[in-house]
């Protein structure tokens, strides 16, 4: 056997050919993307004012707001001092510089902290209850009529796509400031984000059984109890679960516009700049967030699995 | 059939019965908790105030002004929503991306600097966005930059911990080989990993700039601007038929750029995330 020198046969130049001409068009492709993406970056800054030497002059006024965060006057007009220092850390209420002069309000914060979960919880059960109910009727699986599997799912549709922060702003009027009013806005968003998955779930179930029921001549709603339930529950637990976690969060902001929480007290706290308890405040609810995260985490793999 | 049932009930009777009892106490617990927590919330207040929720949703629906209506200022601030959504996730983008080699464990298979970049990334995205708007806003004065920043920070944690564990899940065979044909630093990123983790990141990417136009509907709320100030100025002063004016471009606004970016996934990398 000889080597083979490729370039004389035409097959290989026809190959190069149009290898190079895929070649060159992918390539234009990606410049003609990229220049796009720096192109609408730039309209994007000039339309919103955003220069690099508003963001370099920024900077600083950042690092001294946070170092503010984490500082004190022990008494008025002193100077500024570090919000904790190791020899007093453990000290009394008193006692500047210590873990409890620093939270010295955090009977507040936990009642607060508290009300908030239990917005959530509240909120979450009762978008889970219209989830629910709203799921099967936007199944098309199920229903025959097509004007009410629309009709459902436009509604699902519009519940979820208004920001909860506006529905929010606005139902304060109707309800009054408080929990109520927030509790309502994120029932609402609950309701149509998990409608839609659980009408997907609804659409992947096994439509034998249905049929098994419907041929000992069950009802419609005996069809759902019986035959689709007990095979979705899991997957709508486990959703139902994952959207707790969000509602925790979005229940500690929701208060921004007087819908109640601890997002009313951190509001208050930075419009009259008392620095160091928006420190507080933000860290606790970091770790309340963290921590419903891991327990929401847990409960769904021990009692659940992994179904979502 | 009814027979089988009783007879197994009589040679199993704990399995009917334990189940049944304890599901009913569980279920009637729940139930006594929600009406609790309904008590405690006041959800009387719901029937007292539902006669205004019609109030306002009939003059939401009344659009007789709206030639007098400020348009341009409404469609601009929508333009200045959409372009802050835009900035802020890219300019977490232009961080996310080196931060998430750093945090990845196969990068630097370190594991206190591992944990500790990761829990930095928690803390970035720990905070809603619309908490470190109001911190911006306080720091940085009124205006779109603090939404800009807001949306940059909280977009970072999320991105970057997002591309880091892309780049944890590419297969290690490709970058195997392209050694093995003596490919240096460079060439293994450009031919090994940069391929693998590409599509990831632009289809997060996108997806990122999806929700943030969202989001930053509402930043303006607490004065990082776009369309949610013009939104707060009009829920204020109770001018309903404007606030439903307003809440139709979201929703239009929206829905296009889900459209557009659903496209642009497909055409760049032909994979639909839903």
């Amino acid at each position: 056997m000889t080597a083979l020198d490729p370039t004389g046969d035409p097959a290989y130049r026809l190959f190069q050919q149009r290898f190079g001409a895929l070649r060159r068009s992918r390539q234009t492709e990606s410049a003609l993307t990229v220049a796009a993406v720096i192109l609408l970056f730039v309209v994007a800054a000039v339309w919103t004012d955003f220069s690099p030497e508003k963001i370099v002059n920024g900077i600083p006024r950042i690092g001294e707001y946070f170092g503010k965060l984490f500082s004190i006057e022990p008494k008025r007009g002193a100077d500024p001092i570090a919000v904790l220092a190791l020899p007093h850390l453990f000290g009394g209420v008193k006692e500047p510089q210590s873990i409890a002069y620093w939270f010295y309000r955090i009977g507040t914060y936990a009642t607060l902290l508290w009300q908030t979960i239990e917005m959530a919880i509240l909120a979450t059960a009762i978008g889970f209850g219209a989830a629910f109910a709203l799921s099967f009727p936007a199944t098309r699986t199920f229903v025959g009529s097509r004007v009410i599997v629309f009709a459902t799912r436009r509604l699902l549709e519009v519940m979820r796509t208004i920001p909860q922060v506006v529905l929010a702003f606005i139902l304060v009027w109707p309800f009054g400031i408080g929990p109520l009013a927030g509790i309502l806005a994120i029932a609402i968003h609950t309701t149509g984000a998990l409608g839609k998955l659980f009408c997907e779930l609804n659409e992947n179930a096994d439509l034998r059984s249905v049929d098994g029921i419907r041929s000992v001549g069950g009802s419609w709603l005996a069809q759902i109890r019986f035959a689709v339930v007990p095979q979705v529950l899991p997957g709508f637990l486990s959703y139902a679960l994952l959207r707790f976690e969000i509602n925790v969060r979005s229940s500690t902001i929701i208060g921004f516009v007087g819908a109640g929480g601890i997002g009313q007290e951190l509001k208050r706290v930075i419009g009259f700049n008392i620095y160091e308890e928006v420190s507080a405040i933000v860290i606790l609810i970091l770790l309340i967030v963290a921590a419903i995260d891991l327990i929401s985490e847990q409960i769904r793999h021990r009692f659940i699995g992994a179904v979502a | 059939m009814n027979m089988d049932l009783a007879a197994e009930r009589l040679r199993h009777p704990e399995v009917f019965r334990g189940k049944g009892w304890l599901r009913w106490l569980l279920l009637s617990a729940v139930f006594a908790y929600l009406g609790y927590l309904m008590w405690l919330f006041d959800f009387s207040r719901v029937f007292t105030g539902l006669p205004r929720v019609w109030v306002i949703l009939r003059l939401m629906l009344d659009w007789s002004g709206i030639a007098e209506w400020d348009h341009v200022e409404l469609w601009r601030s929508m333009l200045e929503t959409v372009a802050m959504a835009y900035l802020g996730t890219m300019l977490a983008v232009v961080f996310a991306v080196p931060l998430g080699f750093l945090g990845a464990r196969n990068v630097i298979p370190e594991r206190v600097f591992h944990f500790i970049t990761r829990r930095m990334f928690d803390g970035l995205r720990g905070l809603d966005q619309l908490i470190w708007a109001l911190v911006f806003v306080r720091a940085m004065g009124l205006g779109p930059i603090a939404g800009i920043m807001a949306i940059a920070v909280a977009e970072t944690g999320i991105l970057a911990k997002l591309f880091a564990e892309a780049v944890e899940n590419i297969d290690r065979r490709q970058v195997e080989g392209i050694t093995s044909v003596g490919a240096g630093f460079i060439a293994r990123l450009r031919f090994a990993v940069l391929p693998q983790v590409l599509p990831v990141m632009i289809s997060q990417t996108l997806y990122s700039i999806e929700s943030n136009s969202r989001e930053a509907t509402i930043l303006g709320l607490v004065g990082a601007g776009g369309i949610g100030l013009r939104l707060s100025e009009r829920i204020q002063i109770n001018a309903w038929d404007q606030v439903a004016y307003v809440i139709v471009l979201i929703l239009i606004s929206v829905t296009l750029i889900d459209t557009t970016s659903r496209y642009l996934r497909l055409r760049l990398i032909g994979v639909v995330r839903t």
